[in-house]
């Protein structure tokens, strides 16, 4: 088949037209089929149009010293050009790709990742160490407060998720309310459903939803707040300036949770009781006085304090699981990603498995 | 200053010009950056953009290529209007356009190689083994040896960035090239090689540049033309020897401080250029 690339007269094969990206996957089909150039004598008297690409397979097709000498009769620029490209492929450009799919790479990732995770929880208690080392050692020197730091913490992720947490809580009060009543009522016993509410809101429920709205609201932000400051060298830079980056950017971060968690807990409970008040005046006839009296007789405070004594544990779990994840993001984009998704699961795990462990140990003491 | 008397609808109607700005309006809330540039870029030249840190040189560059809407003025490239076109009328155009960005922009979650492969695989619709052969031996032509084909962007030094952020541009073998700080954090051996490199990629592939830059040594190597930014415009735009005999106090400074003596000095002697 004739075509512009390649014409061939007698002994003499002459090159032209327009090598270039447009036309690559034409011009590589046609050097395909004609592989043998052998000792035909060359003649390339100029190029209407080339291009790196174009160029490349010219030296793909000749080799290298072969293209130095026979660019000798372009014009300078193609000339130039076929050079530069012969010289930049005298280095290997093949590169070795490592292809295998057997059993034993399954095997071995399986085994790689459970390394990780070891690694990963060995690291989450060095860095709790780390915190509470800093934090010890800061406790008695308050001109190393960052009063403003932590102020500004407790906004963001205190003050500002109060409508979420207060919304969140109030319609699963409700819903307990309801799916109380729903099986208390074949007893007979649908007063108890107050009592549900209460218990479930002031141990339970109150705590662990602000606790898990705040790993996926602020767990992640602390991530991607330290992740992007670590990938643009801030944090080096920090450590540079003599600066300790625990005390200047994972302790506020965790005195501000240690102080927001407690009160969104407790907005939680209120806010719980409320949707199961609601409840229970509209669609039980239980009105809002009996609702208070039955809560007053029934239901001590231990239960509130039992509540709320897991919310500092969380507060801790979360805001040292979104700092950590943070220092380890590596430069790319995609590490950031990541490491914010994994704090957020870490941190709704931990704060599950620590809840788990409370209700097991508070069950034993009888509390 | 002959080159600002003729009028500038005239420059823009002749062929030779590829990008033409005409009295570009810049403002980032009060700050005015730009007011009323004028400013032609030629087929096959290599024009340097020069200026003081804050005339608005990067603001400049980024109006041109689409990605900041200038408040006032028109900005014709290849003889259209980028921001009167459809979306694919303006990927048509913007595919032709090779952008090396300050801090190299490489994409982080690909390797070097695939980092060039991508415009080739998605605008020229190679299958991804040819893009990325072709890719290596864009990161060989730039100076990056066969190894790095394979690492992140995150493992590299700020010079190999530079390089493969280039490889990146030339990937299509564009028609204008925009080269952001080029050659800055490259040592002066590699920013010597970038020069070159450059001179022989337009004169085989006849692309313009329009490079911005602080490197003395670039512009005397490498421009034809240089572009003086200064008060809000652009003070004069001519071949290097005009630009230094401008009577303007900033002008003077660059050009004739020590720096730019040495620059010049370096570039009288022989075989520097071509």
């Amino acid at each position: 088949m004739p075509n512009e690339w390649i014409t061939q007269q007698g002994e003499v094969v002459t090159l032209g037209g327009e090598w270039t990206l447009r036309h690559y996957t034409e011009l590589k089909h046609v050097l395909k089929r004609r592989e043998e150039l052998g000792s035909a004598l060359l003649s390339l008297p100029g190029f209407e149009a080339l291009d790196t690409a174009g160029a490349a397979l010219i030296v793909e097709l000749l080799g290298i010293d072969k293209t130095k000498q026979a660019a000798n009769d372009l014009p300078h620029a193609q000339q130039m050009l076929l050079i530069r490209i012969a010289e930049a492929m005298e280095a290997p450009v093949e590169s070795t790709r490592t292809h295998s799919h057997r059993i034993t790479d399954a095997l071995a990732s399986v085994g790689r990742q459970m390394v990780a995770m070891t690694v990963q929880q060995r690291q989450l208690l060095a860095f709790i160490g780390l915190v509470l080392a800093t934090f010890a050692s800061l406790l008695f020197r308050p001109r190393h407060w960052r009063m403003t730091a932590t102020v500004a913490h407790v906004q963001q992720s205190g003050l500002n998720a109060v409508p979420i947490v207060a919304l969140l809580t109030f319609m699963v009060g409700a819903v307990v309310a309801f799916l109380g009543a729903t099986v208390l009522e074949d007893f007979g016993a649908t007063v108890y459903t107050i009592d549900l509410v209460a218990f479930s809101f002031l141990r339970e429920f109150g705590v662990l939803l602000a606790a898990i709205l705040l790993a996926g609201r602020t767990a992640s932000a602390f991530t991607a707040q330290l992740g992007a400051m670590k990938s643009n060298e801030e944090i080096d830079a920090l450590k540079t300036l003599g600066l300790d980056p625990i005390e200047l950017l994972v302790l506020p971060r965790v005195m501000a949770l240690l102080i927001s968690l407690p009160l969104l807990a407790f907005v939680g409970m209120l806010s719980g009781l409320l949707g199961g008040a609601v409840v229970a005046s509209l669609s039980l006839d239980i009105s809002t006085s009996q609702f208070m009296a039955t809560l007053q007789k029934d239901v001590s405070v231990t239960h509130f304090l039992v509540g709320l004594s897991k919310a500092p544990v969380f507060a801790f779990v979360i805001a040292v699981i979104g700092c950590l994840q943070g220092f380890n993001v590596s430069g790319s984009a995609q590490s950031v990603g990541a490491h914010t998704t994994s704090s957020v699961v870490q941190a709704i795990f931990m704060v599950i498995l620590i809840d788990a462990l409370a209700a097991l140990f508070f069950m034993e003491m009888g509390w | 200053m002959n080159d600002r008397s003729s009028p500038t609808s005239q420059k823009c109607q002749s062929k030779e010009a590829v990008i033409c700005v005409q009295g570009l309006v810049n403002r980032f809330g009060d700050n005015v950056v730009h007011e009323g540039v004028d400013l032609t870029l030629y087929r096959r030249e290599i024009l340097g953009v020069v200026g003081g840190s804050g005339t608005g040189k990067s603001v400049l560059l980024r109006s041109i290529v689409g990605l900041k809407h200038p408040n006032d003025g028109t900005v014709e490239v290849l003889g259209q209007r980028l921001n009167a076109l459809s979306g694919s009328q303006r990927s048509q155009i913007e595919r032709r356009f090779g952008v090396l960005f300050q801090r190299g922009a490489l994409f982080s979650s690909l390797n070097l190689q695939e980092n060039v492969a991508l415009p080739l695989i998605e605008h020229a619709g190679l299958p991804r083994e040819e893009a990325e052969y072709l890719a290596r031996i864009k990161l060989s032509l730039v100076g990056l040896a066969p190894q790095a084909a394979r690492q992140f962007p995150a493992s590299l030094s700020g010079g190999m960035i530079k390089r493969a952020a280039l490889a990146r541009a030339l990937a299509l073998d564009p028609d204008i090239l925009f080269l952001d700080e080029p050659t800055a954090g490259l040592d002066p051996i590699g920013a010597a090689a970038f020069d070159q490199l450059l001179v022989t990629l337009r004169d085989a592939l006849g692309f313009s540049v329009f490079l911005v830059t602080h490197d003395l040594d670039t512009l005397y190597a490498a421009c034809d033309r240089v572009a003086v930014l200064s008060q809000k415009r652009v003070l004069v735009a001519d071949t290097l020897e005009r630009v230094a005999e401008t009577d303007d106090e900033w002008v003077q400074d660059y050009f004739n401080g020590p720096r730019g003596r040495a620059a010049q000095r370096a570039a009288d002697t022989p075989s520097s250029k071509e």
